[in-house]
């Protein structure tokens, strides 16, 4: 809930919901809060009734301490494991029917820049790998053809684990899983090439493994979102259950994954360095030195 | 004509003298002149396409409705609705073409173009526009979208779901033939698949009810009370793309605008303060909270569809209108462009002899019991026509006003698949029904009644 559009006259406080108090007094509401800081502030998603050594739930979290304007997002998700933590967070989330996601955010985005203007409205696509690249596909597809403006997160655990361990788009060629019992027949998907084909501004792969990576790339999507075009993270969210990784080997299988096939990579537009050397001051990505000299210093 | 400018005539490609002051003029491909003036270069100063828009005067629905003068215009269905929506301060249309909508989508644009609409776009296909539809209403605008047949069917899925999450809309249906076989021909099958959805569902027998539903459901669909999805339902072709009178308000004027804060569940602008969704274990996997929760909210939304009664009634004048039906010999039940074709037949059994009375079902969703059940009380015969094969108006009614009717049902004449409905069909189901003698047509049965036949009945099972 914006903090700039409603303020409580003073001794009133008191009667807004819990909730909302313990995300003002001890969250990221209002203020900044890192990674490197978790465990000393509220977070979004506390409680959440996810699997053991759940790296998408690790990833999840990450992502929302990452949001750059938590008070002011709204989540938009589909049928999967991750709706059973994002459902929990202490922010809007919308969960409609299978596959619709990046439809819903097309309307809300549109429908909150009609209402709120310049205000920025953080709309946040969150689903996982069936939800996106099987049943959702076409309106994710088109969202980004259509250059909506509004974050997509994969939560790519390469399985449907919701119902059970089935194969999906994204599972590796040969991967054994029900529905798939000689073996996948056919490679993962490559979503992260189709969302350069179809105009993202920014693509990013990630495992959950180095936090820090994580809330950059977040708050890169987020950001260039606002203003630029469609932005599309991809994250390794290993299923410890349907692929039995040992709950404490979750992260070495993660790390592992991103040795061999989940490299950290990162695609972004020159108009969305600029915005983001402009607007937030990125200094990654701003002009070489040689063209920065021939600007006055402020 | 000068003599020196004669002696310059020139030809256009079929050899025809171009007779023009102008010897420059330029002909098209086909050699016709142009004759568009371009506007004069010194004057730089561009219309602002959304001058007449802005322009609009906001004024009461009260005034809108029952007020404001009106003119008489002779216009299509597609047209109507269109002029429907200029009045009605809509945020938000996404489109999809479908035939027979695609002319009213398309004129949607228009409206956009005009800045009558604030956003507009062509979605993917019919589940991404209704997806959309959801997200735009969830944040807080007043939206418009259009499908037919097929369309319906392919956006059923989060069609379906706007009553459950109380989504304020409004969608119009100008309904044809659901595949297979392929066709594009007026049928109103689709209406069975949203009567139970949740959702109001309004049956427009013409130019002139599309106009004023459109408009009317805009605020009903959005009472505190009510906040459900209200679906407009026309019968293709025959109303879209005939013309009719419609009586309209000048275009000067609009409805107040969709406030968000009035639903009846918060908007997701992240203005309210935020509620965990579920803070439990996952509600919808508890069999406990999984049974309550969705009874009860399913228990709700029909409670709502209820409470639109009285906005029905006040806005819309009722939910059914009524004709002739005291002591009439036979009353026609009739949605939709059966209406048109049952007034025809009863002028037709007039010059009979026969007195039939017309009950027109404006609202399908809520149905009209409590009026059909009044207005049936001492009816004898009751005659239902559709467009379609299954009879879904036919079922309801009967179910409502049974045991409140000695009356014969007659669930018929029946045309589908595009077939248009000969008044006659109509005149031989009252006097099939009145004499006892069984139409040669469709099937004719009667269900209820003092005489009540066995056979009949399984008939009249068998074909509804």
């Amino acid at each position: 809930m914006s903090l700039d559009y409603v303020k409580f006259s003073t001794g009133f406080e008191k009667f807004m919901p819990k909730e909302y108090r313990d995300m003002v007094e001890h969250g990221p509401f209002g203020r900044k809060v890192s990674v490197s800081q978790m465990g000393t502030f509220k977070e979004i998603l506390e409680e959440h009734p996810m699997c053991a050594g759940c790296a998408m739930t690790l990833f999840i979290r990450l992502a929302m301490i990452s949001f750059p304007n938590p008070e002011d997002t709204i989540t938009v998700g589909t049928a999967g494991c991750g709706r059973l933590a994002i459902s929990q967070a202490a922010i809007p989330f919308v969960y409609g029917n299978y596959g619709d996601q990046n439809g819903v955010a097309s309307g809300l985005s549109r429908g909150l820049r009609l209402r709120f203007g310049d205000k920025p409205k953080d709309v946040v696509v969150m689903v996982g790998d069936g939800g996106m690249a099987d049943i959702g596909f076409s309106g994710t597809l088109h969202s980004w053809f259509r250059k909506e403006k509004f974050a997509t997160i994969m939560l790519d655990n390469e399985v449907y684990g919701n119902t059970g361990g089935q194969e999906s788009g994204m599972t590796n060629k040969g991967a054994v899983l029900k529905m798939a019992p000689l073996g996948k027949k056919f490679e993962k998907m490559d979503m992260v090439s189709m969302a350069k084909v179809a105009g993202c501004a920014y693509v990013a792969t990630v495992v959950p493994n180095n936090p820090r990576r994580v809330e950059s790339v977040i708050k890169k999507a987020v950001l260039i979102a606002r203003e630029v075009g469609p932005t599309y993270i991809q994250a390794y969210t290993s299923c410890n259950i349907e692929y039995a990784i040992p709950t404490d080997k979750v992260m070495e299988d993660a790390k592992n994954v991103e040795n061999d096939r989940y490299q950290f990579s990162e695609y972004i537009t020159d108009e969305a360095k600029q915005y983001l050397s402009e607007r937030y001051g990125y200094k990654e990505f701003l002009p070489k030195p040689a063209a920065a000299a021939a600007i006055p210093q402020a | 004509m000068s003599e020196s400018l004669e002696a310059e005539v020139k030809t256009n490609p079929q050899g025809d003298p171009i007779t023009s002051m102008e010897p420059e003029q330029k002909t098209n491909p086909q050699g016709d002149p142009i004759t568009s003036v371009a506007a004069p270069k010194t004057v730089d100063v561009k219309k602002d396409p959304h001058a007449e828009a802005k322009k609009q005067r906001m004024v009461t629905p009260e005034y809108m409705f029952f007020e404001a003068p009106r003119t008489k215009e002779f216009i299509t269905g597609s047209e109507a609705a269109k002029e429907a929506v200029r009045r009605s301060n809509v945020d938000l249309s996404i489109a999809y073409p479908i035939t027979p909508q695609s002319e009213t989508m398309q004129l949607i644009g228009v409206l956009y173009g005009e800045g009558y609409v604030k956003e507009y776009y062509r979605g993917e296909e019919e589940y991404g526009v209704m997806s959309a539809i959801a997200g735009a209403s969830r944040a807080g605008v007043r939206c418009f979208t259009a499908t037919a047949g097929p369309g319906t069917l392919r956006g059923i899925e989060p069609i379906a779901s706007w009553p459950g999450h109380r989504l304020p809309a409004l969608a119009m249906f100008t309904c044809r033939v659901v595949n297979a076989p392929l066709a594009i021909q007026p049928d109103n099958i689709e209406v069975s698949y949203l009567l139970n959805c949740g959702m109001i569902v309004f049956h427009a027998e013409n130019q002139q009810d599309l106009f004023d539903f459109i408009m009317k459901g805009f605020i009903i669909s959005e009472k505190n009370d009510v906040t459900l999805p209200v679906g407009v339902a026309c019968d293709g072709f025959f109303v879209t793309h005939a013309r009719g009178y419609v009586h309209m308000q000048e275009k000067g004027i609009k409805l107040p605008p969709r406030e968000a804060w009035r639903g009846a569940v918060p908007v997701l602008d992240a203005e309210n303060p935020p509620a965990r969704l579920s803070r439990d274990a996952p509600v919808q996997k508890s069999n406990f909270m999984a049974y309550n929760i969705h009874a009860v909210w399913q228990q709700e939304v029909w409670a709502a569809v209820e409470r639109s009664r009285k906005y029905i009634n006040q806005y819309m004048g009722g939910l059914v209108t009524a004709e002739n039906v005291e002591g009439a010999d036979a009353i026609l039940v009739a949605s939709g462009s059966a209406v048109a074709q049952s007034r025809e037949a009863i002028r037709l059994c007039k010059d009979k002899g026969i007195q039939v009375g017309l009950i027109k079902i404006r609202s399908l969703r809520p149905f009209p019991i409590p009026e059909l059940r009044q207005l049936c009380a001492k009816a004898k015969l009751i005659v239902i026509p559709e467009f379609n094969y299954v009879a879904w108006l036919a079922k309801d009614v009967a179910a409502a006003i049974y045991g409140y009717s000695k009356a014969k049902i007659v669930a018929g004449p029946h045309v589908y698949g595009g077939m248009s409905m000969p008044v006659e069909m109509i005149v031989d189901e009252v006097t099939g029904g009145l004499t006892g003698k069984k139409s040669g047509n469709v099937p004719m049965s009667a269900i209820m009644g003092t005489d009540v036949d066995q056979a009949a009945v399984a008939h009249f099972m068998q074909n509804i």
